[in-house]
């Protein structure tokens, strides 16, 4: 049995909407081994994008706790989240989110510059992982000027280049199109082969069925956790 | 081992145990490399919007370069207003004989009269007996005439008085020396010429020992005073137009065996003389500090004597008081003018900061993502105000430095950048960055996170 990498035990959520209370997370409890490819879905408004937030450390759970790489991490203060993200988490969004006054190196690099790390060092690393997502001929191009695939890609090598225990991707082929997206699609399981643990919302049943497990949420709730091999 | 090595250190340092690098993560934005790092991506988001980048600056501009402009030139014309002052004497008190008002009513008409005012010889012998504490007296008389070196000639001030009068009234010999006592007693024709006249007169040959004539009578010369310091500008009132710039100077004797008290000026129509025994006569007080109540007591004195308002007294540390007063009343309404400006200009920049924080919510929803702390967002807007501010007040420095300069050549006024102003400028430049920069800087951090990643 491998290494258990993020724990979540009986996480639960509520908003304050106003004067209506709203629960988006009533409890969710599972494991993800290290190395494995993980597909959540789930209709809108079934909080998955709440779970993934949790899950992100951008959010912190009202109840419960939530253990990454065996660190709990449920009530970290704002500061202590960020370090956890800048260092253990990649981030890969539906819309790129890359930063567009930057180029293609220095948004690979942005994470590593939060992390204190030398320049040269990380100019070195952001070419490295330019590179591996087939971008070494676009070093130095915005955002702008690249493809929807390309600017995936970029946003791939910028969530692994501070080698993070889990990557998380929340509809990562959702705006590009389906050429593209089997492209990206082959670069995730490309990673997940080469061991990288990598948790992945989505819409699409064809996107979901590719990785190795799919978590669906209703109502947050867990309806179903299958295996997909 | 390692396990156990660990710990040890864990106890013996408990403050580290939570995050063993948490002091040099603390002091990171400090680290010179970071920082500029911090300053280039600073310059690339100002880059992204020239003009409205360029358009906040121009606000600090203007603050920064009228402050130092305004300051340079409040700073000539003081100078020059106390220059002139010093050179009359701190400790020296003034009479000039003025023609009293009535009869400057009666000169209008044209006819052709004699009037009499002005202070007498007795004056002098009055205040050296009567008041204590006054050494020196200096008497002058002011005749204007053409002086006349073969075909040149130059309208001049011919100033009749007394071998002391360069060192009471802060003027050096450049070339020769002042006439001596002896000179004075027997009335010798010997002059003294100021700087300027002997550039007229002698634009080549040394004049030392030359004579001019002025009228039928010939001069030698036995000196020529160094340059004046002061410019000469039209605005300068009544205490430097006494000093006009062509002058020659007699002995006291020579002047009243020459020119007797009578001056007969010609004028269209009429013939004017007046009768006048001393134009002008410099008190040398002992006492700096007694120099107000002298001055009480010479008026008092004179008022018993004369009829009329015929004199005037100038006391110079007075005017330099007041001149220093006016100075600092001045240099508050700058100071004011400054603030406002800079404020405005900063109130510009916190416009432009806020529009900048809505409009990259995104990339702050981002940089939380990828790991940056509230400070490190902070710092990033902080920069990016300072950055403007500080151009800012980088160019307004250099217009500022440069406008008077131009002051001079152009309008020809004194102008003084003092070391401190653009230093001044320039950090309160800085300082309104920081200062209007902070709150944008912190709304930026304070976002959440989801919100700013949600945000379009």
């Amino acid at each position: 049995m491998a290494k258990i990498i993020a724990k979540l035990e009986n996480v639960k959520k509520t908003y304050l909407m106003g004067v209506v209370t709203v629960h988006a997370l009533r409890g969710i409890s599972f494991e993800i081994p290290e190395g494995e490819y993980i597909s959540i879905m789930g209709p809108s408004g079934c909080g998955k994008s709440t779970l993934l937030n949790i899950l992100g450390c951008l959010d912190r759970p009202t109840e419960g706790h939530y253990y990454l790489g065996g660190v709990d991490v449920s009530q970290m203060d704002d500061d202590e989240l960020s370090e956890v993200r800048g260092k253990r988490l990649g981030f890969i969004f539906q819309s790129y989110n890359l930063i567009q006054q930057l180029t293609v190196v220095e948004n690979i690099e942005v994470p590593l510059f939060y992390q204190g790390v030398p320049p040269d060092i990380s100019r070195q690393k952001a070419i490295e992982m330019a590179e591996r997502v087939g971008l070494g001929h676009r070093l130095y191009h915005k955002p702008f000027e690249l493809s929807g695939g390309q600017q995936q890609r970029v946003a791939i090598a910028r969530a692994l280049v501070n080698d993070p225990l889990v990557l998380l991707a929340d509809e990562p082929t959702g705006n590009l199109d389906s050429k593209a997206g089997v492209e990206i699609l082959q670069i995730f399981d490309e990673l997940h082969k080469q061991g990288k643990t990598i948790i992945m919302v989505t819409h699409d049943e064809n996107v979901a069925r590719r990785a190795e497990r799919t978590v669906r949420l209703r109502d947050g709730l867990i309806e179903s956790d299958v295996r997909n091999r | 081992m390692e396990l156990e090595v660990k710990r040890e250190i864990d106890t013996t340092k408990p403050e580290f145990k939570a995050n063993p690098d948490s002091l040099s993560v603390l002091l990171r934005p400090l680290m010179p490399e970071h920082l500029l790092r911090i300053f280039k991506l600073a310059l690339k988001s100002l880059w992204m919007h020239k003009l409205r980048s360029f358009l906040t600056v121009l606000g600090i501009v203007f603050g920064v370069c009228s402050v130092i402009a305004m300051l340079a030139i409040g700073e000539g014309a003081s100078y020059e207003a106390q220059q002139q002052i010093k050179d009359l004497g701190s400790q020296n008190i003034i009479l000039e004989s003025v023609k009293p008002p009535e009869e400057q009513k009666i000169s209008g008409a044209a006819q052709s009269f004699s009037i009499e005012y002005g202070l007498k010889y007795n004056d002098i012998k009055r205040i050296r007996a009567t008041i204590p504490g006054v050494t020196i007296v200096v008497p002058g008389r002011i005749i204007r005439d053409y002086i006349w070196n073969a075909t040149r000639r130059v309208d001049a001030e011919i100033i009749g008085t007394v071998p002391w009068y360069p060192e009471m009234r802060n003027q050096r010999v450049g070339m020769g020396r002042f006439f001596s006592e002896i000179e004075m007693e027997y009335g010798a024709n010997v002059c003294v010429l100021g700087y300027e006249t002997a550039q007229r007169l002698f634009p080549i040959n040394n004049p030392i020992g030359r004579e001019v004539r002025v009228g039928g009578t010939y001069y030698r010369v036995v000196g020529v005073l160094e340059p004046q310091k002061i410019l000469k500008s039209p605005s300068a009132a009544d205490t430097a137009s006494k000093a006009a710039i062509y002058r020659m100077f007699i002995p006291l004797s020579t002047a009243r065996a020459r020119f007797g008290e009578t001056v007969v000026k010609r004028r269209t129509g009429s013939i004017e003389a007046e009768k006048v025994e001393l134009h002008e006569v410099t008190v040398k007080v002992d006492d700096p500090k007694r120099v107000v109540s002298v001055a009480q007591a010479i008026n008092a004195l004179l008022k018993r004597n004369h009829k009329k308002e015929d004199y005037k007294i100038i006391v110079p540390i007075e005017l330099l008081r007041r001149a220093e007063e006016t100075k600092r009343i001045f240099n508050i309404v700058l100071g004011s003018i400054a603030a406002i400006s800079l404020l405005v200009g900063g109130i510009g920049i916190m416009n432009i900061m806020l529009a900048t924080v809505t409009e990259r919510t995104r990339e702050i929803g981002i940089r939380r993502a990828l790991g940056a702390k509230r400070r490190d967002i902070i710092t990033q807007f902080l920069v990016e105000s300072i950055l403007l501010s500080g151009t800012g007040g980088l160019i307004g420095v250099l217009l500022g430095v440069i406008i008077p300069f131009f002051v001079t050549t152009f309008a020809n006024m004194k102008t003084i950048v003092t070391f401190w102003s653009p230093l001044l400028a320039f950090s309160i430049s800085a300082i309104v960055g920081v200062v209007f920069g902070l709150y944008p800087a912190i709304r930026a951090a304070q976002m959440d996170p989801v919100e700013a990643l949600r945000h379009e």
